[in-house]
């Protein structure tokens, strides 16, 4: 932290900065005082107008990480962009310390290119495109080694630059894991827009709804609407003797005895294929490869549960 | 940092849900079974899993004139834990914090808990490259820091966010222990056919490309993970699992 700022800082935002006795001597007491800290972020209306063609906008949050967030969201895309040819999806990877979308999409090696009007993603599909920060690294080796102002400021640029097109029916954003900066951000910035809400990802262990449910915690402490729950690598069959058995294992009840209990819906189980795996790992669309799969089913449900929690919000 | 610590060991890895807090529990748990003592000191402050790998869930932090008094798994005091997650009211509860206070927490985390004689001292990391991991690292610039163990999985999609991790370490001088691929195939209870979940031999290969040293593999075995709080070494001494962590204590030990 800049070590020229109060120990004792109130915040920039809040009603009493630049008035405390704290701030006496701090170089910014004047700007702090003048109110101007606290007046509406001008990006908000910029961003407002922005995403005004955007109908759904859905955030995939886990409090766990390497569950398959960027995996269900690229799924979650997939199917919707297949489903109808007419209806454009947008996909925001904001996981600015690993980003995974440009690899599960098959285009790492792409770039971003600059019009006058933004910044334009890249196309995956026809109606399908996306937008991350691993497009701007150099190498892959790159590390982002930011702390969460800078991460702040650069998912308010890609919420207000991208140009996504004329309209977009779903903006799906994918999160790190956890419950700071980049999701609070988030949150702060499309609260003010319309049909905004969340899907929750998780793989049945307790170890990981430990955190998830904190995650179902912070969407209720900022009144974030949950879709619903999403259960990862829930079951596996063994390619050899066909036997069912659990990975990961349900030692409390799972994801839907959790979702249950935290008063969320639960919207399906998705069982564990290795050539999912695979299929991301090369960049493959894995509904179109594997269509046959029980995998493929269950996704197709999940997602036509998900739309239809989305319409009755 | 207190100066009862002998050794610190970082456990990182770009990518979340890896085993992070598993191989920093396991390991610790192996050196206590060596004999030494060890400390635990869990910051991920969002998502904190070592209170409950160690079923140590609903235990508190007391303070004493020397600073915050870890909590021990047991009277021996040879295992001392301190996590967020026993300063949290409910098990439920989300810690919704921006950098800034992350950063002053953890800050605290480092230099007011009251270590006593502790041989290794493990600091278990959120995934990522963000505040956490800059914090600890300008704060133990002057501790006796071994250096930093990275977990992957064995698909790409993970291997390139430890590749990122691996460039941070290089970045601000912390040296790599080594790095273990977790994960690596599991083992069908029913007919013992090994299936490659997340592909195979990734880690492996990640080192030998980065020419740092490969601690080993660890597969997947429900039948060992399920009892967490007990090194895997003396509850299946036999398991694949055990093998691999045994081999890892030692390499931690005798680091050439």
């Amino acid at each position: 932290m800049d070590p020229n700022i109060p120990n004792h800082c109130p915040g920039t935002d809040s009603s009493s900065a630049g008035q405390v006795s704290a701030c006496q001597g701090c170089p910014n007491q004047n700007i702090c005082a003048s109110g101007v800290t606290q007046l509406p972020d001008p990006a908000l209306e910029v961003l407002k107008h922005r995403l005004s063609s955007v109908k759904y906008k859905i955030l995939v949050l886990s409090g766990k990480g390497g569950v398959g967030k960027s995996t269900f969201t690229s799924l979650l895309a997939r199917v919707l962009a297949n489903e109808n040819e007419q209806k454009n999806i947008g996909v925001l990877d904001v996981d600015i310390c690993g980003p995974s979308l440009p690899l599960v999409f098959g285009v790492q090696d792409e770039n971003i290119h600059q019009s006058g009007s933004g910044w334009s993603p890249v196309f995956v599909e026809e109606n399908l495109s996306i937008m991350s920060v691993g497009f701007l690294l150099e190498s892959k080796d790159d590390a982002v080694i930011w702390r969460g102002p800078k991460k702040n400021a650069m998912i308010k640029q890609f919420l207000t630059e991208v140009d996504w097109g004329d309209t977009l029916d779903y903006l799906i954003v994918d999160t790190p894991p956890g419950t700071s900066d980049e999701h609070l951000s988030l949150v702060q910035f499309l609260k003010s827009t319309d049909n905004f809400s969340a899907v929750v990802v998780t793989t049945p262990q307790e170890v990981s709804l430990l955190d998830v449910r904190k995650e179902l915690d912070f969407a209720r402490k900022v009144g974030l609407p949950v879709l619903g729950v999403v259960e990862n690598m829930s079951a596996f069959v063994c390619p050899k003797c066909k036997v069912t058995s659990e990975i990961f294992p349900k030692n409390t009840g799972g994801a839907a005895q959790m979702s249950y209990e935290m008063g969320v819906p639960f919207l399906g189980s998705v069982p564990l294929d290795p050539s999912l795996g695979q299929c991301c790992d090369e960049g493959v669309n894995f509904i179109q490869k594997y269509a046959r799969s029980p995998t493929v089913v269950a996704i197709k449900n999940i997602v036509e549960n998900l739309t239809r929690n989305l319409q009755s919000m | 940092m207190s100066s009862n610590v002998k050794h610190i060991i970082l456990v990182m890895s770009g990518k979340g849900g890896v085993g992070k807090s598993t191989v920093s529990t396991q390991l610790a748990l192996g050196l206590v079974a060596k004999g030494y003592r060890c400390g635990i000191l869990d910051v991920d402050l969002c998502g904190p899993s070592v209170p409950f790998l160690l079923k140590l869930e609903n235990q508190e932090v007391h303070q004493c004139e020397a600073g915050w008094v870890p909590v021990y798994t047991d009277e021996s005091k040879s295992l001392g834990v301190l996590s967020i997650g026993f300063l949290t009211k409910s098990r439920n509860d989300s810690v919704v914090w921006r950098g800034p206070k992350k950063t002053a927490f953890i800050k605290q985390l480092l230099s007011d808990v009251f270590w006593e004689d502790v041989d290794y001292l493990i600091i278990d990391t959120p995934p990522g490259t963000s505040d956490e991991h800059i914090t600890v690292m300008e704060n133990i610039k002057e501790a006796p820091c071994d250096g930093a163990i990275l977990v992957t999985t064995p698909q790409q999609i993970a291997l390139d966010d430890v590749r990122k991790e691996l460039s941070f370490c290089r970045k601000t001088g912390i040296p790599i222990l080594g790095i273990i691929e977790n994960m690596s195939g599991y083992v069908c209870p029913n007919c013992s056919e090994c299936t490659n979940l997340f592909s195979s031999n990734g880690g492996k290969s990640l080192a030998e490309h980065f020419q740092v040293p490969f601690l080993g593999t660890v597969p997947i075995d429900p039948r060992v993970s399920s009892e967490t709080s007990k090194y895997v070494g003396l509850t299946n001494p036999e398991s694949p699992m055990a093998i691999s962590f045994n081999s890892i204590v030692d390499r931690v030990i005798n680091p050439n």
